[in-house]
């Protein structure tokens, strides 16, 4: 009984963000400015982190977690990046 | 569907309520994403995809937290670093964004966005969204 509600939710869960990223993924293609694209990266970062918690529930393993931490950092520094390049032209002055 | 076999002690108190908090936070990710990609300008899409860091991103520690408290029978907690940190740093990419966009947008002329205003000269002309 609970493993099929659990399923059942997880596998719409899986579903939505799956959708959600490619919906962020083609407006990263469609643009229309730099700007657009950067937060078309972020949204992507976010999206896949939510996943792969998503995933960690349904494997009942511990690694996705540590797998979703480190892509919630790395997409950090990669926005901040690129938000400081599209302001100033270059990211380290 | 033998890859859910280590939630076979789950109760089903637990699952009703993991499945809510998922369903929950995936569907208002996926709301946010869809205004994302149909919103008309840049400074309405930057609000969009927030609600995918706020309920998404709580939904879904939430619903992870829950389950592997359940079945751990004590509590498992370290999911909030992740809600922590996403809270934390939202924000600061969203507002680094949000002025560079401003800051290429006036450096080109765009009649679309106001002119900066100086500091020390009183406000004059349409005051922000009229």
């Amino acid at each position: 009984m609970s493993q099929t509600i659990l399923a059942v939710s997880l596998t719409f869960a899986q579903v939505c963000l799956a959708i959600a990223m490619a919906l962020a993924a083609l407006r990263m293609s469609r643009g229309p400015r730099a700007q657009d694209r950067v937060l078309a990266l972020d949204t992507l970062y976010v999206n896949s982190m939510l996943l792969l918690m998503v995933f960690g529930i349904r494997t009942g393993k511990d690694i996705y977690f540590e797998a979703s931490l480190v892509i919630g950092m790395l997409g950090f520094v990669a926005t901040v990046a690129l938000a400081k390049f599209l302001m100033r032209g270059e990211v380290i002055e | 569907m033998n890859i859910m076999d280590h939630a076979v002690d789950l109760p089903v108190w637990a699952a009703i309520l993991v499945s809510f908090f998922l369903v929950v936070g995936s569907g208002l990710t996926l709301i946010g994403t869809i205004g994302f990609s149909r919103l008309p300008s840049f400074y309405e899409r930057i609000h969009a995809p927030t609600l995918g860091t706020s309920w998404g991103t709580g939904g879904i520690v939430m619903a992870s937290m829950i389950f592997f408290t359940v079945l751990a029978t004590r509590p498992v907690i370290h999911e909030i670093l992740i809600g922590i940190f996403v809270t934390v740093t939202t924000p600061v990419t969203l507002m680094l964004l949000a002025r560079a966009a401003l800051h290429r947008d006036r450096a080109e002329g765009n009649p679309d966005v106001l002119a900066e205003v100086s500091p020390d000269e009183p406000k004059s002309g349409p005051a922000l969204g009229e």
